[in-house]
């Protein structure tokens, strides 16, 4: 392992810069929240007592504004367990996203109404305009999955969300069931993952409980828009 | 497909739409048209420019009526349910005059038990409520899906609350959705395969038969430029073709293209295809492609791996390997860009079939691989060759198996800054570059390390768009821009190329 100064191009520094990503999502992230990385462009490591830690300079770029801006990173690999990430964006401030998210709230929060929908996007990349923050909020869920799962050889992104459905609001919060696609790069693998959610407003997403699915090697019901 | 189909009774008001296809329930909306009006006849519709009176040939002893032309101001108004010829939808939708669904919603609706279940059934054979029902109610675990028109949501929702029967509105306003889609639609609703390569839609997925059609029809169309090859069979027996460009002449040095070697990165089949109708339209267009061509000969593989490609469609979207069983597992299929033997049966693939990185039983097993090996190899005389893959936005050169450096690493990195230095130009899009083990992972068995280590100077593989947040699924409206940039470095490659070939 490299051990100083890292190419910021190339996957050692992306790998841990992705971790980023997932520690801000979950931090940060919404149904109307939803980060990516952007450009690394100064990344170093070494190793410490406690496994390997990486100094990163990174862009990071928030989907649904289209507002990019920088974040410092430090973020250690222990041996074992899940990546331990402290970042600073002092850009992303929750503050242009309230709105449209209360608006959200109130329109789901009584439980007449439960949602429900899958295949998002669909094979050909669309999506219902209503369904769209519900795809971001399972980036963001997936992103307490991703998170914990990462290590210096995984690079994981949200493939699609296969399906969710709205549970009954408890303790005002927003309920949901989450079965989620992840790809991981390295192994290209695709990921099965079922996850109980809640989010609101004031708590931002809370991941209940997660379910590995084992893997299928079988077919996937046929598109139900032909 | 990805328009959400208008309901498609086949009837209205009990009366049948034969040739006369597509339901409208009565409403239209807003825009006045100053140049037509609409008129209709029970249940027909057809349109004529304002100063045209609507007295058309065939309407029986009712006379037609004119909607709009004496409208003073845009809103609602609702005619009669009519059937709607299908040649004159475009026609209505564009005048903006006759729409039909305005502020109509979808329901979804969740029964809880039978009861309830029973009540959505007789709710939807009310006749007179007019809805249309989307997903029929079958049973518990699956939603009912039901467009109400706008005039008697308030009775539907009323009755759905009384009974306690727990909906969402899945589509606010159908209309909006329609306009939205308008153009999606009109295409699906000309229901004529192309008749050309012209009339090819380039910013839409196809199925394979679909662009096998198309490879023909560009042959057929462009008889001294291109001809299909045919340089093997995959395991499922489909062929595998490849369209090659060239002026004439024989023994010219050439250039590979391939795509599709995943099945699921569709936006390379996708690009395939235009990339295809770019040569045919740049020839003696374009100096820099003509002067390619005069020197050397373009192969272009679309569907590497037409076996998984179908899969992808009929079973499994996020499928990539081949589909050729593994004898002693329930797995099928090996990646076809870890069975070349380059750096075979090293780390950076896996020997278990299962995975989605399986090498496969030896190198070359894939007929898939084999032919196109076979081919390069009798060849002999390629320069370049590019792999296309998706996504991640990189351009890699060789090698994935080993850290060593190529012995031309400087010569291809400098032409892979140039080339993604060209693809930015256009859009912005920014790609990675480097060696596959530095840039991506290390990954044994792929295609450019075997094509390099044959002397092919030029191996490139690219990722096309996007970074992740689509990924595979990337949405059928960035496949022109994706073509379109990528086109713009496989032109500074293959023009490098061509400068330093004799």
């Amino acid at each position: 392992m490299e051990t100083g100064e890292l190419n910021p191009n190339y996957y050692p520094a992306r790998r841990a810069a992705a971790v980023v990503q997932h520690y801000l999502n979950t931090r940060y992230g919404s149904p109307y929240r939803w980060m990516f990385l952007g450009n690394v462009h100064n990344a170093s490591s070494e190793d410490v007592t406690e496994g390997r830690k990486y100094q990163l300079e990174l862009t990071i770029q928030e989907m649904i504004s289209n507002v990019s801006g920088p974040c410092s990173a430090e973020l250690l690999f222990p041996g074992a367990g899940t990546p331990q990430v402290q970042a600073s964006c002092d850009w992303l401030l929750p503050n242009n996203t309230r709105a449209q998210e209360e608006a959200f709230y109130q329109q789901h929060r009584d439980s007449h109404n439960l949602v429900s929908g899958d295949r998002i996007p669909d094979s050909y990349g669309h999506m219902e305009p209503t369904m769209k923050p519900f795809w971001h909020l399972g980036g963001v869920a997936s992103s307490f999955i991703m998170l914990e799962q990462s290590n210096q050889s995984t690079l994981y992104n949200m493939a699609q969300v296969a399906n969710f459905t709205q549970l009954e609001t408890e303790k005002d919060q927003l309920r949901f069931q989450y079965h989620v696609l992840l790809h991981e790069m390295v192994s290209q693998e695709i990921i099965h993952w079922k996850m109980l959610i809640t989010w609101s407003p004031a708590e931002g997403v809370k991941v209940l409980q997660t379910d590995l699915q084992p893997k299928c090697n079988c077919e996937d019901p046929p598109d139900s828009i032909n | 497909m990805y328009v959400r189909k208008h309901p498609q009774k086949k009837h209205c008001n009990g009366q049948k739409c034969a040739t006369w296809y597509f339901p409208v329930s009565s409403c239209w909306c807003g825009k006045q048209s100053s140049r037509h009006h609409a008129c209709i006849l029970l249940g027909k519709v057809a349109v004529r420019s304002r100063d045209q009176a609507c007295d058309i040939k065939g309407g029986g002893e009712t006379t037609w009526d004119s909607i709009g032309k004496n409208e003073g101001a845009a809103g609602f108004h609702c005619a009669v349910c009519g059937c709607v010829r299908e040649g004159d939808l475009p026609g209505l939708l564009k005048i903006g005059l006759f729409s039909g669904f305005c502020r109509d919603q979808v329901l979804r609706i969740t029964a809880k038990d039978e009861g309830q279940l029973a009540l959505l059934k007789e709710l939807a054979g009310m006749e007179h409520l007019e809805l249309d029902v989307w997903r029929e109610p079958t049973d518990l675990s699956t939603p009912v899906d039901i467009r109400v028109p706008n005039i008697h949501l308030q009775t539907v929702k009323a009755f759905l609350e009384a009974e306690d029967i727990q909906y969402y509105i899945m589509i606010e306003d159908l209309q909006v959705m329609l306009d939205e889609e308008q153009e999606q639609m009109l295409k699906a609703a000309r229901t004529a395969a192309p008749r050309t390569t012209d009339d090819f839609d380039y910013s839409n997925y196809h199925t394979i038969d679909q662009i096998y059609a198309f490879q023909d029809m560009l042959v057929a169309e462009n008889p001294s430029l291109v001809s299909k090859v045919v340089i093997g069979q995959s395991y499922e027996r489909r062929p595998l073709t490849v369209l090659k460009f060239s002026t004439g002449g024989t023994n010219k040095p050439g250039i590979w293209i391939d795509t599709g070697i995943h099945s699921r990165e569709w936006v390379t089949q996708a690009s395939g295809t235009w990339f295809a109708k770019k040569i045919v339209t740049d020839y003696g267009r374009d100096t820099a492609l003509t002067s390619i061509l005069n020197k050397m000969d373009i192969f272009l593989e679309v569907m590497t791996n037409p076996d998984g490609f179908a899969y992808t469609q009929t079973s499994n979207r996020m499928w990539r390997k081949t589909r050729k069983p593994n004898p002693g597992s329930s797995c099928v299929g090996t990646d076809p860009n870890r069975n070349w033997d380059a750096g075979f049966g090293g780390p950076g693939a896996s020997s278990s079939p299962c995975s989605e990185t399986y090498r496969g039983p030896s190198a070359h097993s894939e007929s898939e691989v084999k032919s196109i090996v076979d081919f390069v190899t009798s060849h002999g005389k390629l320069k370049s060759f590019v792999s296309i893959h998706s996504y991640s936005q990189m351009l890699l050169y060789p090698y994935g198996y080993t850290k060593t450096p190529c012995k031309d690493q400087n010569e291809l990195h400098n032409l892979a800054k140039k080339a993604i230095t060209d693809l930015a130009s256009l859009y912005g899009t920014s790609y990675r570059y480097g060696s596959i083990i530095n840039t991506i992972y290390q990954a044994s068995g792929g295609t450019i390390d075997w094509t390099y280590n044959q002397g092919i100077k030029y191996s490139y593989t690219f990722e096309l768009r996007d970074t992740g947040r689509y990924g595979f699924i990337l949405p059928a409206n960035q496949i022109i821009p994706t073509a379109r940039e990528t086109w713009l470095a496989l032109m500074a490659i293959m023009k490098h190329t061509s400068d330093n070939t004799m």
